[in-house]
């Protein structure tokens, strides 16, 4: 507990400040103001301390978080301030999965709940409502035991004509054993999205085996004979790992294949590009041309595009010529889960549901082994391996519900949510790399499933707009992607950075109109009911009063107290007690709730008879 | 002139128009003396598209064969496409376009054509006038009055006949300040801030020129818009260096042993060419969708105009805080006073006073900071982003303006009476209308041309209960607050609903919006349902209990 510690804001050029306690937990990082407000920052979320130059008033500490917020606290004395620094890079770097937050995290669940819980996504269900297995798609046993590829899933679908030796020869000729498997079927089209990682060619070997196995893929297919091979990364990366003894297919070995290469770029350019970003966004005094020309150096727009785009060119393939589509990439588990799930999601209006988002993700990203642990370095590891392939994802989704506002049942707070707890490691859903490594840490005996938390406040996650008859079923959502159609997610980027969000939140207004609108819907079911029990009491009353109807009823001028006028509740600041990402049941997103403009005024100092504005 | 000699094909057959995202359609083509119509054949459905010429801003003509096509780009930034068969229909009608759509009279446009087929319930010209806006003040303080000294236009041309000055400066006064303003745009009140009593001035610049010229009268005229020991801001819209140079063309500023009151800050808002330019280059990069992200983006940061947008925004949040934070009056001017002033002192209202986020408010303040204040409409808004004339008095200024007043909006969703289509209503009439309201530079040439007594004025429309409901914002809930917005590049977007409003389909937006505005509604019908049960329930209460007595 260190006391009179600033919090200075982060865009502001005066040296306005809030002064307070800040306390240090075992889990997280308190801050209380003077004014009681607090604020909770989970150590896990925590990407980064840095200690700045002392400075006259104190000891500057800055603090970067995985979910972009960023604090800058000026600790009074210096070893106090060296002290939290040091505690600090102890309890944000975890060195084994049972020190995180999830093995200790308690909602007060009893057993059958949390075993419940965590059976609420269910993907054999998911793959029946896919409507396999089929006559050429079956449940194949030569994963069971994790014995052919250790990052895959224990049950995967293939078509019924390979047999287990196409599989196992397969999974050899494939980097990391990921041989080609369904990833999502389309019962229209009988067409489906298969994935796998890059094959082992070099620059001449082939595979018998490999080769049937794609032959089988386009057979199960019988409304179209040549399937498309997408290979997500750009051709120059591609053919460099033919060096490698990797690579990619030779359209003259495999027959009736399309080969296509569509160019997103890996984890490392991913993650520099992220760094730009944030680096330009989190400027001082920013003027709008440095923004544009950082956003678009950064790249990060241009990446989320080519994911996109990827997508759409899955999603056509399947949607207008009923062809099979196997997407790769090298190990097929960051780009290929990105363009994989949002093919699907583009195809299939179930993924643009609360539930079916959950199982896109349990399926797509979960179960085929993205490294969520090295990816968001969940671990103190190799900081090489972290990477936002998964927030690209959601902010892809986040572009699609941009352009249909009325096509997706979650909103803006769903994604971020999620975002949240993918770092949170408050939850085991997302911790581990793959599902082996999850069964080996018993997370479903030891740790809590988020999504029952999230369906159960599934009310902030709705999306008032949604209307679930937009597209029939199984029809092609079709984006358009001109790139003036992508935007800097200012609420994903910038969320915890109030000073730059509208003041007053049409989409919180809508939201709790929506909301109030079904209590309406209710309270008037409620006195129609009471009305017609009265009308029905007062006509016995009446029969046995009949003489006395004939005078006029008594006009009540006075009303009486219980009908008020009922002052629709505007979304009001009711989140005075904020804690990040500790607990689903904080409403993050109230942060964002609007406020009618402060009398004081964010935007303007006067110094020195200079004017200057600040953000 | 007759417009016939102008029209020498009339009337073309199996025309072709293409519109983005719309299928092409197959129609006849009609000209008229100021409109363009084309009507498609289909009996069930049939499209009619009218387009006033005065709305087309350049025509680009192409043959293949004896097929012609005409480009047609209008100011409202749309483009159409139209195949016409025969080269020498298309030639005619190419040409004619052409004529009818720069015709240099005035007295031709159409609003000295235009029949109404309303009734006229109350007359626009007469909606605003500046003795009502006075007559609010009066009632607060008895510190201005009303002066007639510009009857005639004599004083300053630009200006409207009467003006609010502060009560202590007697006309005689006004006239010297006048000479020593340039245009004669003497220092007038623009805003009266009813919380603390500051005010906001507007004038031209001072001409001081490079021996330092310097008018007691004016610098008694400003100081009496102060209290006593209390400082004052001028904020000049030009940077330092542009208005030292100034003096050697015998403008200048005001200099602080002349006016110790005061605190000079310069602040850089972009004029005339540099604005159509940036204008032009944003167009350009919108309307190209072959762009990869690099390009968008950088084309996108060399039009510049976002950073007009935040200059803007930020010198009026500026003007905004001196009088609201530091309890100051301001003065505001550049060089003429008719353009960069007339943006900082009306979005400094729009930040400060509510009444000018209602729908009745924002017409008074265009009228009043625009139309009355002299900006010259029919020079700035001669051509728009598609001109290959870059005349030197074209320039998108009042869009700018629009364009700030949607980004406050933007932030404060709730805090508006109107929404963005009477904005954007605002931008199209403002280039091309049936209404005379935007014709003319200022005042003095409106009464020359009588256009009160020629011409509909625009309000005279808009503010009929049928059109009024297309423009009400269902959001609004009255907020009597200062509502501060933010600058940050972050918080400012592009104005889609102009710059891309013809570039990509839109049915899923719009649709989205018809539903916000059905859930609002529904909401309030909900409300007045359980209010109305509620009651009767009472009712039915206080009957029995009537009865048990």
């Amino acid at each position: 507990q260190v006391e009179q510690v600033k919090l200075l804001d982060r865009f502001s050029t005066s040296n306005k400040s809030l002064t307070g306690t800040l306390y240090l937990t075992a889990t997280h990082l308190l801050f209380i103001d003077s004014s009681q407000r607090e604020t909770w920052i989970l150590h896990h979320h925590i990407a980064a301390v840095e200690k700045l130059p002392l400075t006259t008033s104190g000891c500057p500490l800055v603090i970067q978080c995985k979910n972009f917020r960023i604090v800058h606290f000026v600790v009074p004395r210096e070893r106090d301030c060296h002290d939290i620094y040091n505690s600090l890079l102890q309890l944000s770097r975890t060195a084994k999965y049972e020190e995180l937050y999830a093995f200790s995290y308690n909602p007060k669940q009893n057993e059958s709940e949390q075993v419940k819980g965590w059976q609420l996504i269910d993907l054999a269900e998911e793959y029946k409502r896919m409507g396999v297995p089929n006559d050429y798609w079956q449940l194949s046993d030569a994963n069971r035991d994790y014995k052919v590829c250790e990052t895959y899933p224990r049950e995967l679908y293939v078509p019924r004509t390979a047999s287990k030796p196409i599989i196992v020869g397969s999974s050899k000729f494939r980097s990391k054993g990921r041989f080609p498997v369904l990833s999502y079927y389309h019962k229209n089209k009988e067409a489906a999205i298969c994935r796998c990682s890059q094959p082992l060619s070099g620059f001449s070997a082939r595979c018998l085996e490999d080769e049937h196995m794609l032959q089988a893929i386009s057979k199960a297919n019988p409304s179209n004979r040549y399937m498309y091979v997408m290979d997500t990364r750009p051709k120059l990366n591609a053919m460099a790992n033919r060096a490698a003894g990797k690579g990619y297919e030779n359209e003259d070995n495999y027959s009736n294949i399309r080969f296509q290469f569509v160019g997103i770029e890996n984890i490392h350019v991913m993650r520099s590009s992220l760094q730009k970003l944030l680096e330009v966004s989190g400027t001082r005094g920013l003027s709008v041309n440095d923004f544009l020309s950082g956003l678009e150096n950064s790249g990060w727009l241009r990446h989320i595009k080519a994911v996109l785009d990827a997508a759409i060119f899955l999603a056509k393939a399947i949607a207008v010529e009923s062809a099979s589509v196997l997407v790769h990439c090298s190990d097929g588990w960051d780009r290929t889960s990105q363009v994989c799930s949002l093919g699907a999601l583009l195809l299939d209006s179930y993924y643009r549901t609360i539930k079916g988002f959950m199982v896109l993700i349990e399926k797509d990203w979960i179960s085929f082994g993205h490294k969520f642990s090295d990816r968001c370095c969940q671990l103190d590891g190799d900081p090489k391996e972290i990477s936002p392939v998964f927030t690209q994802f959601l902010e892809s989704v986040w572009n699609l519900t941009e352009q249909f506002p009325q096509a997706f049942e979650y909103n803006e707070a769903f994604l971020l949510q999620i975002h949240e707890h993918v770092h949170s490691c408050q939850f085991g859903n997302f911790l581990g790399n793959c599902q082996k490594e999850r069964e080996d840490l018993k997370l479903k005996e030891k740790t809590y499933s988020l999504w029952p938390f999230l369906l159960s406040e599934q009310k902030k996650y709705q999306n008032p707009l949604y209307n679930p008859d937009f597209s029939p079923e199984l029809t092609l959502l079709e984006p358009n992607t001109v790139s003036f159609n992508f935007k800097f997610w200012r609420n994903m980027y910038h969320q915890f950075d109030r000073s730059m969000h509208p003041r007053q939140s049409m989409f919180n207004l809508i939201m709790n109109t929506s909301e109030q609108n079904k209590q309406l819907e209710e309270d008037i079911k409620e006195l129609e009911a009471k009305i017609k029990l009265r009308s029905g009491q007062s006509d016995v009353v009446l029969v046995k009063d009949q003489e006395q109807t004939a005078r006029p009823a008594p006009v009540s001028l006075k009303s009486p107290p219980c009908f008020q006028k009922e002052q629709p509740p505007m979304p009001g600041n009711d989140a005075v007690r904020t804690i990040e990402g500790s607990n689903t049941a904080d409403n993050r997103y109230s942060e964002l709730v609007s406020e009618f403009s402060k009398a004081e005024p964010a935007v303007v100092s006067l110094e020195y008879g200079v004017a200057r504005m600040t953000c | 002139m007759e417009f016939a000699e102008l029209i020498k094909t009339p009337r073309a057959d199996n025309v072709v128009l293409h519109c983005p995202f719309h299928m092409a359609v197959e129609g006849t083509l009609c000209l008229t003396g100021h409109h363009l119509i084309f009507s498609s054949r289909r009996q069930d459905n049939a499209e009619e598209l009218w387009l006033l010429h005065s709305n087309i801003d350049s025509i680009e003509k192409r043959f293949v064969g004896s097929l012609g096509t005409i480009i047609i780009k209008c100011k409202d930034l749309r483009i159409i496409q139209l195949d016409i068969p025969g080269m020498e229909e298309c030639l005619n009608i190419a040409s004619s376009i052409e004529a009818l759509s720069t015709l240099d009279s005035v007295t031709l446009m159409y609003p000295f054509f235009y029949r109404p087929m309303f009734e006229v319930l109350e007359d626009g010209w007469s909606s605003f006038l500046l003795e009502q806006e006075f007559e609010l003040l009066s009632s607060v303080t008895n510190e201005w009055r009303l002066s007639c000294v510009n009857k005639e236009f004599s004083v300053c041309p630009s200006y409207p006949p009467v003006v609010i000055v502060p009560k202590s400066v007697d006309d005689e006064a006004l006239r010297k300040v006048a000479l020593f303003r340039q245009g004669g745009r003497f220092p007038v009140l623009s805003y009266y801030h009813k919380k603390n009593g500051m005010a906001m001035l507007r004038s031209s610049q001072p001409l001081t020129g490079t021996n330092g010229r310097r008018c007691k009268e004016d610098e008694k005229l400003v100081n009496a818009t102060l209290r006593s020991g209390r400082r004052g801001f001028v904020i000049d819209t030009r940077p330092l260096p542009v208005a030292q140079q100034a003096r050697a063309k015998g403008g200048g500023f005001e200099q602080e042993v002349h006016y110790p009151q005061w605190r000079r800050i310069h602040k850089y808002i972009e004029r005339f060419n540099i604005l159509q330019e940036s204008f032009i280059k944003l167009v350009e990069a919108c309307n190209d969708q072959s762009h990869n992200m690099d390009r968008w983006l950088s084309k996108l940061e060399a039009s510049n105009w976002l950073t007009h947008i935040k200059e803007l925004l930020t010198a009026a949040c500026l003007a905004a805080q001196c009088i609201d934070r530091e309890g100051a009056s301001v003065l505001v001017h550049g060089s003429e006073g008719t353009d960069s002033t007339l943006q900082v002192t009306s979005l400094a209202q729009i930040i400060l006073d509510p009444r000018c986020r209602t729908i009745r408010g924002f017409e008074a303040l265009v009228v009043r900071e625009w139309l009355q204040a002299g900006h010259p409409f029919q020079q700035r808004c001669a051509q728009s982003a598609y001109s290959n004339s870059k005349q030197k008095w074209e320039a998108p200024v009042f869009l700018l303006f629009l364009e700030c007043v949607w980004q406050i909006h933007r932030q404060f969703p709730c805090s508006f009476e109107f929404n963005e289509q009477f904005l954007l209503m605002l931008f199209e009439h403002a280039y091309a209308s049936q209404f005379g309201t935007f014709l003319g530079n200022n005042e003095n040439e409106r009464a020359k041309l009588k256009l009160p007594q020629k011409t509909m004025s625009l309000w005279s429309w808009v503010n009929r209960p049928e059109e009024l409901c297309r423009f009400q914002n269902p959001l609004y809930e009255a907020n009597s607050l200062v509502i501060w917005p933010s600058v940050a590049p972050q918080s400012l977007q592009l104005w889609e609903g102009v710059f891309l409003r013809w570039n990509r389909p839109s049915k899923f937006l719009e649709e989205a919006e018809e539903e916000r505005i059905n859930i609002i509604k529904y909401n309030k019908e909900l409300q007045a349902k359980v209010n109305a049960l509620r009651r009767q329930l009472a009712e039915m209460e206080t009957d029995e209990e009537g009865r048990e007595e």
